[in-house]
């Protein structure tokens, strides 16, 4: 049976990725997938060759056709995101097909505008004149795809293409097979292509005789969090003592009861607050959360990472036994699952 | 002046930056608000230990679809863009969590059989440390999209004369834009490693797209290698600010203190990365 171990922290910069990398090393050639695809590291540490690059499409975004626009304004009415601006006289991209604003008075604009005062057209008709040459268009970072001014255009002025939102790629390790991506600026749609990517990584282990798929997730707790965590068997959150990082996992925790995953903690960079660490411990055991592990600071973790390596390829001593004996603990515990 | 701290890789010094910087200011007698917009994470109210005595949820509108009216005509489900409708056999199910409440399925519904209800995301909160006016936006957990409670504070702060200092979360996808998107300048915070300088490199990206005047400060300035000050030169990017590593202030940080409080050095620090920052560029 194949079982699924994500990585999150709640907290940004806690060594999540660094951490992943180390206990991918010692996993024995999982799958892995790196479901921080708004800002992939992982790759920067296993160097990954790529063998496969897909195209993710997913959503829609709205355009408008210049040369067909009339100008009436309806899409700016329904446009529930801001996504829909003017072009002006003085844009220099307009195109000048001669459409014009041909109003006879035909009230349609009105009668179809969901603005109760019909504010947005009047505003439009007192700046730009019934008769001036104007026309909109959708910006495309603010729109959210939703297909409102597409449906409700009267001159069906506006496309509807696929929105391309990045891309995925299948990758040789030498810790194992790797499905990573890239999301493009700003992009919508980070949950589906995590949840795409995590699809690929169980294909692969099926594919590959892999016992475990193994997930570096992102910070936080939105939706690209949530697609990481859904279905998966074992949360491994790393923390670090200080109040923000308790804070933080105190949010993960909830998400992970609400999910009904059990969660383990491992507190890296511990000897920055023993004290706080300590406490830390001691809220493991009031709440129902697995302790995994401590690992202390070590200059290693960024000297690694200049030199494209693991902490565990790099360093000696302690902090090496720490992160074996965390790993040794998530091992464990997915034994029992 | 509305200013976002912002950055690719996460924990590179954001809210540490962004506190100390609004606590300084108010020090110095400047109005200045302190929005935290990392609505998933918020930590802020951890260093300047606010009292807030306002609270407004935050909701958006989802559809309601009244059973009995409904023909089945199934229109409302194939419109929506993000799987929130699902026709079962008896009735239509609306799924809240994954709702952008754009309005689709109501207004199209032939038969008006869908109506609205508010749906809670949220707080936003609303109080003040000291003489630091703070915002607190803050995500339900369970809830999936940060931007409706991002924007709501930023709404409530849309004539705010006072500075405003916006702590946004970090990476660069549609909570980050929403967060640094209208303010007057991005303060995007780095540490000198490849991870730094990779996500840094995204986060540039993004701004340039949305054409705000940007500026780098290097956190934990000497821990790692020179690339990314290479990068900053090559790209004609100003570095405002570079802050050695300091356990002192790592501990500091980790007992939720604000280090310009009670230090002169980090004062003298942040008063030139102040001045560097409204006088749009390096010391």
């Amino acid at each position: 049976m194949i079982k699924e171990l994500v990585v999150i922290s709640g907290k940004g910069g806690t060594g999540k990725t660094s951490i992943t990398a180390c206990l991918a090393q010692l996993a024995g050639q999982p799958v892995l997938v790196d479901a921080d695809v708004d800002a992939s590291n992982l790759h920067l540490l296993l160097t990954p060759s790529i063998e496969q690059t897909t195209e993710f499409r997913s959503g829609h975004t709205a355009v408008i056709r210049p040369a067909d626009c009339i100008g009436c304004g309806v899409c700016l009415a329904h446009c529930r995101f801001g996504a829909v601006t003017h072009r002006t006289m003085d844009d220099p991209w307009r195109e000048s097909h001669g459409a014009q604003i041909l109003c006879q008075d035909c009230d349609f604009c009105k009668r179809s505008c969901s603005v109760q005062v019909n504010r947005a057209i009047q505003a439009m008709q007192e700046a730009h004149g019934n008769t001036a040459e104007v026309s909109f268009q959708i910006d495309p970072l603010a729109c959210e795809g939703c297909g409102v001014c597409v449906r409700f255009c009267p001159v069906k002025a506006i496309d509807f293409p696929p929105r391309l939102c990045g891309e995925w790629y299948v990758s040789d390790t030498r810790c194992g097979p790797m499905v990573h991506a890239r999301l493009g600026t700003g992009a919508e749609n980070s949950g589906k292509l995590v949840s795409l990517i995590r699809q690929q990584g169980r294909q692969l282990a099926q594919d590959a005789g892999a016992a475990l798929v193994m997930i570096d997730g992102p910070p936080g707790i939105g939706c690209p969090v949530m697609a990481s965590l859904t279905g998966a068997d074992l949360i491994l959150a790393i923390t670090e003592p200080t109040l923000s990082g308790i804070h933080d996992l105190e949010r993960v925790a909830e998400l992970a009861r609400r999910f009904d995953i059990p969660m383990m903690v491992g507190i890296n960079k511990w000897d920055i607050n023993p004290d706080q660490t300590a406490s830390i411990e001691d809220y493991l055991q009031e709440s129902q959360l697995i302790w995994a592990g401590r690992i202390r600071c070590d200059r290693a973790f960024v000297a690694s990472q200049i030199k494209r390596q693991t902490v565990l390829e790099y360093a000696s001593g302690g902090v090496v036994h720490e992160i074996h004996a965390l790993w040794r603990h998530v091992q464990e515990t997915l034994d029992t699952l | 002046m509305k200013i976002a701290i912002a950055s690719g890789k996460g924990g590179t010094g954001k809210t540490m930056i962004a506190t100390n910087l609004a606590w300084y200011l108010a020090q110095q007698g400047e109005a200045v608000v302190y929005a935290d917009v990392d609505v998933e994470e918020p930590n802020g109210h951890i260093f300047l230990k606010p009292t807030f005595d306002q609270c407004h949820q935050v909701n958006v509108l989802v559809p309601k679809v009244k059973q009995d009216l409904c023909q089945h005509c199934g229109q409302c489900t194939e419109f929506c863009q993000y799987n929130a409708i699902a026709e079962m056999p008896n009735e239509v199910l609306i799924y809240p969590e994954l709702c952008h409440s754009c309005g689709g399925c109501w207004k199209l519904c032939p038969v008006g059989a869908i109506a609205t209800r508010q749906h809670l995301m949220g707080e936003v909160f609303i109080g003040s440390a000291g003489k630091v006016a703070c915002v607190k936006g803050q995500l339900k957990v369970g809830q999936a999209r940060a931007v409706p409670v991002i924007e709501a504070v930023k709404k409530v702060l849309k004539e705010e004369p006072a500075w405003v200092i916006y702590d946004a979360p970090p990476g660069t996808s549609c909570p980050v834009v929403a967060s640094v998107r209208d303010v007057d300048k991005v303060v995007l915070v780095t540490e000198p490693t490849p991870f730094g300088l990779h996500d840094l490199r995204l986060a540039v990206a993004m701004v340039r797209v949305l054409g705000v005047p940007f500026a780098v400060v290097v956190n934990r300035a000497d821990i790692g290698d020179q690339e990314v000050y290479q990068f900053c030169q090559e790209q004609n990017i100003p570095i405002l600010a570079e802050i050695p590593h300091d356990e002192h202030l790592a501990q500091a940080y980790s007992r939720g203190e604000l280090v310009v409080e009670r230090s002169e050095r980090y004062q003298t620090l942040f008063a030139g990365l102040w001045r560097a920052i409204v006088g749009g560029g390096p010391e």
